[in-house]
């Protein structure tokens, strides 16, 4: 992603917001949202209010007191309908600056007969691609569409999407034959055949999302909606049946005070900031650069109670690192790590360049000219060096060279057997040395941890999710690096139906599991996973069977996930509460007023000594509509997640939303009195 | 301590105690464990089973449990209008009391099988010996349903996913068999040696010292008390209810009867607590029903002990507190202990006139039966406070970032759906029954003057209390009203039908949902709701909902009234 941007409101995106916020006061487009729906015919009773008054009715107050009533009522609609707007405009800025890198590049496509591709190349612009058309690209060349490599391996600037500037590898066949438009060919060539139709890729069907054309509510946001309507029916019921006890008590009462009382009383706060809660939410994956197919996907993450993590990549770094040398006794140390160095200088493989560097010593010191360099096979299990001297040195897997020096009549020593055990026991990999089919020594591998993953971990299971690694090591070194990295469990010599079996385990006891995975034999794994995130540099099988994608290819992405669903939920409840915690406060503004004619002993019952009966119900209204702007920038980044335990955070929610939401407007209503109190 | 208040702290004290044993016999019973009685009642249970044709082994879901409870109501309510309307003509009428009006019959019979037993009629003149005993019958009736349908809630909390939660019939019977009328018999007698009549001889007669000739009425009464006080009908033999010295001759029959009022409602919470094994759970529903109920109950003695202030502008002291509408025997606090129990509980017994009540008082009582989930009626109690349990299962689970799960059960949008429902009837059908009625009447006073004893805001109130008594199903009365008319015989009525029967569908549907959903075990992640801070979440989704519905409502009755008397 080129640039990031975290301010909240770009003067752009607030001018298409504020457009927005006028088309989407159409009744069709409101009623999607019930409680704002009857803020609306709320308004529009109003208006008639004041054309009555202009037309010479007496007993419904001034028109200017009902006109800034109507006003009020407006502005609440488009205070709700900007934060829907501002939250859907971020989304596709977003989305946009995403689907920018990819349009209408020069694409060079394969031009095709029949079923048959020629190999004659024609320029065309990358719109014109279609599902199922070869390109080909070079180096320099702009990818101009999400497809998958059919031939060749090029190295690919993928910052344009990740913000990662290092090179990756895409190669044809395999796991990570995956290319992305908008990324670009550092080197070498590959043909590549388009995966999707433009307008369908994973960024189109987001963006889609964001929109609302095709956005769903989520059944956590039905049964809040269902909630919310309840309350707004009770509502309904009190400020009806107040017509009557009026009419008993004698106190008529004005119909700018009804709705008034109504528009105050009904969870408006809330009601106007959901969906824009809801989209944020996916916005907020999309700036981890994941992208999720529906909004439920993210909502479904918040509850995650297992996540498989794949050991190498998201638990180590990458690769083994040689960490120690043990000579066999009556070895010369300094001549066994020489040994270990020349048996690994032409080993480019990660394990090989750390023995190298371990041993602290100059490589281009030894002359190895005219030396033989023996590659590792998966028969010999060992690789080495024949040196012009007749010197053979070998390094391999303990058994490989145990065969080597028994057939050589040699007694294997027995301090490196024992050695060779304990490495073993430690989650490590032992690499048993020999010279001339003697044995010199072991070194030993080990995997590292990344630095921090621990506290992730930890936080992991304060919020309950419980973490499962999965490798391909035998149980013995599985369940040392487990221990070492604070995973509380392991599928070891994992096969790909083991990750099917061990989520439809978890999955059988009620569980909500979570994987991350990116070749083709994952793709079942993760369709069954509740949330499957398919690495962007996956096959596209991954990608379809996943419901979101990570941009990033970054496996520990599953832990922001988790906290961006929470966060959803979160900041959906705590809203709620503070919304319906406020009408206390609008109670003790608008009660009074409504009856203190007939009875003034309710005086005392106006605790905040408003000014007058006008002045308590206009800043009621007042405050009730500036509390939704005040909280749009809440409602975006979402109410931050601290893992302290269900219950902690129950309470310390409850205080902030739930207290503070029942002293707030005290003040708020308060403070708007004094000053509407100057005209009224 | 003053000796009033001393009697208020070991009557509920005594409740407690008598309540710990009695919920964990309950939760046996309904367990199907093997309990003392069984050896003499299982022989009996075996006949009533065989006569009605019902296999108790036969397990129901939460459909069948509901259309067999809706049933036998139906049939129930058509006996009870045939008995009240024939009579007069019927035997055991020794005083030739007459027939009731088709309204006033429906209100009656509506009112004893939905366990309100507001009575539009007075005991003494309205009803035979045969239509007491008929009513009678319902206050067991009514219990053991309310009973009944509450332990199948208990089992579908308890069982992980299953839709087989008992069967409905062989809880009722056990309800009726090893509950209410062992319990029933022992307080009758404890009444009858304290002199309350049991006998089915008309009227007796005495001459005054004046050298009139009284008549008195009696009547199989002591039985009849016993169970209207602890299956919280309410419903007293004679017109005044526990105030009346037959019904309730002195302290002692006090202390027994308001014991009576809360025991089965707070051992129901014990039963649920052994019956699905979450001990802590039980405690803490406990604890926030005690906590609101508190918060009802202190500030009325206080006020009550206080003194009315209308008197006190008038210089007359009130050494023994507010006393008007009281008896002498009971005083100020035990009256007012009893008020707010008998309407936090839905009993609707009064050993006081609610009327006179000093005005917040009042409101605390219509308070009680607003909320109707501090202990509340006898299984619909804990039935209301489920509701309010859902509720704020859904929002505090939200606060904390996790789809709302209660008791291993996601709660998703069809069960918000049914809840809201539930939450939304009780404020609906108080408002709009109150709403109507002050339209009626505000539209024209001249007319219906003989509705209202009082005029203004007290007169609201009077209006208000029938309406959320009759919502609640508490059945006690603000009295001073002229409620038998054709509108408040069928307005009451309706609502109490639908107050009855809708807030037992709910819950039970509910609860009937999630027994058969998916099981999800507990992690770090879930919201425990057994804490303290759980408790309190529901106590303010409680007052949230009673108070924001009811705030204007009360404005204009109690709060208005008291501030009148304070200016």
């Amino acid at each position: 992603m080129a640039k990031k941007s975290n301010k909240l409101f770009e003067s752009a995106l607030v001018k298409e917001a504020l457009k927005q916020s006028f088309v989407k006061l159409h009744p069709k487009i409101l009623f999607r949202n019930p409680v704002m729906f009857t803020v609306e015919i709320g308004t529009a009773v109003m208006f008639g209010v004041c054309i009555w008054i202009i037309t010479g009715e007496k007993n419904q107050g001034s028109l200017v007191y009902n006109l800034i009533v109507t006003g009020v009522l407006f502005v609440t609609l488009l205070f709700a309908n900007f934060a829907e707007a501002i939250a859907e405009a971020r989304g596709k800025a977003q989305a946009n600056s995403l689907r920018k890198t990819r349009e209408e590049t020069p694409a060079k496509w394969i031009q095709f007969v029949g079923e048959i591709f020629v190999n004659e190349i024609k320029i065309v612009p990358s719109s014109q691609l279609r599902k199922g058309d070869l390109f080909y690209c070079e180096t320099g060349d702009t990818i101009p569409m999400d497809g998958e490599i059919v031939e060749g391996i090029a190295t690919i600037d993928e910052s344009a999407i990740t913000g990662e500037s290092a090179p990756v590898i895409r190669e044809s066949g395999g796991d990570k034959s995956s290319v992305t438009g908008g990324t670009k060919v550092l080197s070498d060539h590959i043909k590549v055949r388009v995966t999707t139709d433009p307008g369908e890729s994973f960024l189109d069907k987001m963006i889609a999302l964001v929109e609302g054309a095709s956005r769903q509510k989520t059944p956590n946001e039905i049964a809040l909606t269902i909630l919310l309507a309840g309350f707004t029916l009770v509502f309904i019921i009190v400020c009806v049946t107040l017509k009557p006890f009026g009419d008993y008590a004698r106190t008529p009462i004005t119909i700018a005070a009804f709705i008034s009382l109504f528009v105050c009383l009904i969870p408006t706060t809330i009601g106007g900031l959901l969906s824009a809660i809801g989209i944020a939410g996916m916005d907020r994956a999309l700036r981890a650069n994941v992208i999720t197919k529906s909004g439920k996907a993210v909502e479904t993450a918040g509850d995650l109670d297992t996540l498989l993590l794949d050991k190498t990549g998201t638990i180590t770094i990458g690769n083994r690192k040689a960490t120690h040398f043990y000579p066999t006794e009556g070895v010369d140390e300094k001549s066994f790590i020489e040994a270990c160095l020349l048996s690994s200088l032409a080993d480019e493989t990660p394990e090989g360049k750390s023995i190298v560097e371990l041993t602290n010593l100059n490589r281009d010191q030894f002359q190895v000219n005219g030396a033989k360099f023996i590659v590792f096979t998966a028969e010999t299990r060992s690789s080495g060096i024949d040196l012009p001297s007749g010197l053979r040195i070998r390094k391999g897997a303990f058994d490989s060279i145990l065969k080597i020096s028994a057939k050589a009549g040699n007694i294997f020593p027995t301090d490196t057997t024992e050695q060779v055990k304990i490495i073993s026991s430690n989650g490590g990999t032992p690499l048993v040395v020999s010279e001339n089919e003697k044995v010199l020594g072991v070194i030993e591998l080990q995997d590292i941890i990344k630095p921090g993953i621990q506290e992730r971990f930890e936080r992991l299971r304060k919020m309950g999710v419980k973490t499962v690694m999965v490798t391909g090591d035998n149980p013995l070194t599985a369940k040392f690096i487990a221990e070492k990295a604070g995973v509380d469990d392991f599928i070891a010599e994992a096969k790909p139906e083991d990750k099917m079996n061990y989520i439809k385990q978890e999955q059988k006891g009620g569980k909500l599991v979570a994987m991350m995975g990116d070749g083709t034999n994952d793709a079942p794994a993760l369709a069954q996973a509740d949330v499957g995130v398919a690495m962007n540099s996956g096959t596209q099988a991954a990608k379809e069977a996943g419901n979101m994608v990570d941009l990033d290819n970054d496996p520990t992405k599953l832990i922001e996930i988790v906290e961006i669903g929470k966060q959803l939920l979160m900041t959906r409840g705590t809203l709620t509460t503070f919304s319906i915690a406020n009408d206390v406060a609008k109670y003790f503004a608008i009660v009074p007023a409504l009856f203190i004619a007939s009875l003034p002993g309710l005086q005392s019952l106006n605790v905040m000594h408003l000014h007058s009966p006008e002045s308590a119900i206009l800043s009621a209204v007042i405050f009730n509509a500036i509390i939704i702007p005040m909280l749009i920038p809440l409602a975006l980044r979402g109410v931050s997640y601290k893992p302290i335990g269900a219950s902690a955070l129950l309470r310390r929610n409850l205080l902030i939303y739930g207290f503070g939401g029942v002293i707030v407007p005290f003040f708020g209503i308060k403070l708007i009195d004094m000053a509407v109190s100057l005209w009224f | 301590m003053n000796t009033e208040i001393l009697g208020v702290v070991l009557m509920f004290v005594t409740t407690i105690l008598i309540a710990l044993p009695l919920g964990r016999y309950i939760g046996k019973v309904y367990s199907g464990h093997h309990t003392w009685l069984d050896r003499i009642l299982h022989p009996i249970d075996r006949i009533i089973f065989k006569f009605i044709g019902v296999n108790p082994e036969k397990e129901m879901n939460w459909k069948a449990q509901l259309s067999a409870l809706l049933i036998i109501n139906l049939i129930w309510f058509l006996l009870s209008m045939l008995v009240l309307m024939t009579q007069g003509v019927l035997p055991l009428n020794p005083d030739n009391n007459p027939s009731m009006t088709a309204d006033l019959a429906f209100n009656t019979s509506i009112s004893f099988i939905s366990n309100t037993n507001l009575q539009h009629y007075s005991g003494e003149t309205g009803v035979s010996y045969l239509g007491q005993l008929t009513l009678m019958l319902f206050q067991f009736i009514s219990a053991a349903a309310g009973m009944a349908i509450c332990a199948v809630v208990f089992i579908a909390m308890k069982e992980k996913v299953t839709d087989k939660l008992g069967n409905f019939y062989a809880l009722f019977v056990k309800s009726i068999t090893r509950i209410l009328l062992p319990m029933s018999i022992v307080i009758a007698i404890l009444l009858l040696f304290a002199g309350t009549p049991m006998t089915f001889k008309g009227k007796d007669q005495f001459v005054s010292l004046q050298g009139d000739t009284v008549n008195v009425s009696r009547g199989p009464a002591a039985a009849m008390i016993a169970i209207k006080q602890i299956g919280t009908n309410g419903g007293g033999f004679f017109g005044v209810n526990s105030a009346h010295p037959f019904e309730n001759p002195n302290y002692f029959t006090n202390i027994v009867e308001t014991i009576a009022i809360l025991l089965i409602p707070i051992a129901m919470i014990f039963a649920l607590g052994f019956m699905i094994q979450k001990k802590r759970f039980a405690w803490m529903v406990f604890g926030i029903m005690l906590l609101g109920f508190l918060l009802f109950l202190i500030p009325s003695i206080y006020l009550e002990m206080k003194g009315n202030d209308s008197i006190r502008k008038m210089g007359i002291t009130q050494n023994l507190g507010s006393m008007e509408g009281k008896e002498v025997r009971f005083g100020p606090a035990a009256s007012a202990y009893w008020a707010i129990s008998t309407t936090v509980t839905s009993n609707g017994s009064v050993n006081a006139m609610h009327d006179s009540l000093t005005p917040l008082t009042g409101m605390f009582a219509m308070l009680g039966m607003m909320v109707n989930a501090f202990f509340g009626g006898v299984g619909v109690g804990f039935l209301n406070f489920y509701i309010f349990i859902i509720i704020a299962v859904f929002i505090s689970g939200l606060m904390v970032g996790r789809t709302p799960e209660f008791m291993g059960k996601k709660i998703e949008a069809k069960e918000m759906k049914i809840a809201a429902i539930i939450a939304l009837l009780h404020p609906f059908l108080i408002l709009v029954g109150t709403a109507l009625s002050s339209y009626i009447f505000a539209h024209n006073p001249t007319f219906y003057a003989g509705w209202l004893n009082n005029p203004g805001n007290h007169g609201y109130s009077e209006m208000l209390y029938e309406y959320t008594s009759s919502s609640a199903n508490n059945g006690s009365g603000f009295e001073g009203l002229g409620d038998n008319t054709p509108w408040w015989n069928i307005s009451c009525g309706i609502i109490m039908l639908l107050a009855r029967f809708l807030p037992i569908i709910g819950p039970v549907a509910i609860a009937g949902i999630l027994a058969q959903k998916k099981y999800t075990p507990e992690s770090a992640g879930t919201l425990k709701t057994d804490t303290g801070t759980f408790g309190v979440m529901i106590l303010a989704v409680i007052f949230i909902i009673a108070a924001l519905s009811f705030f204007p409502a009360l404005t204009l009755g109690p709060i208005a009234e008291y501030f009148s008397q304070h200016s």
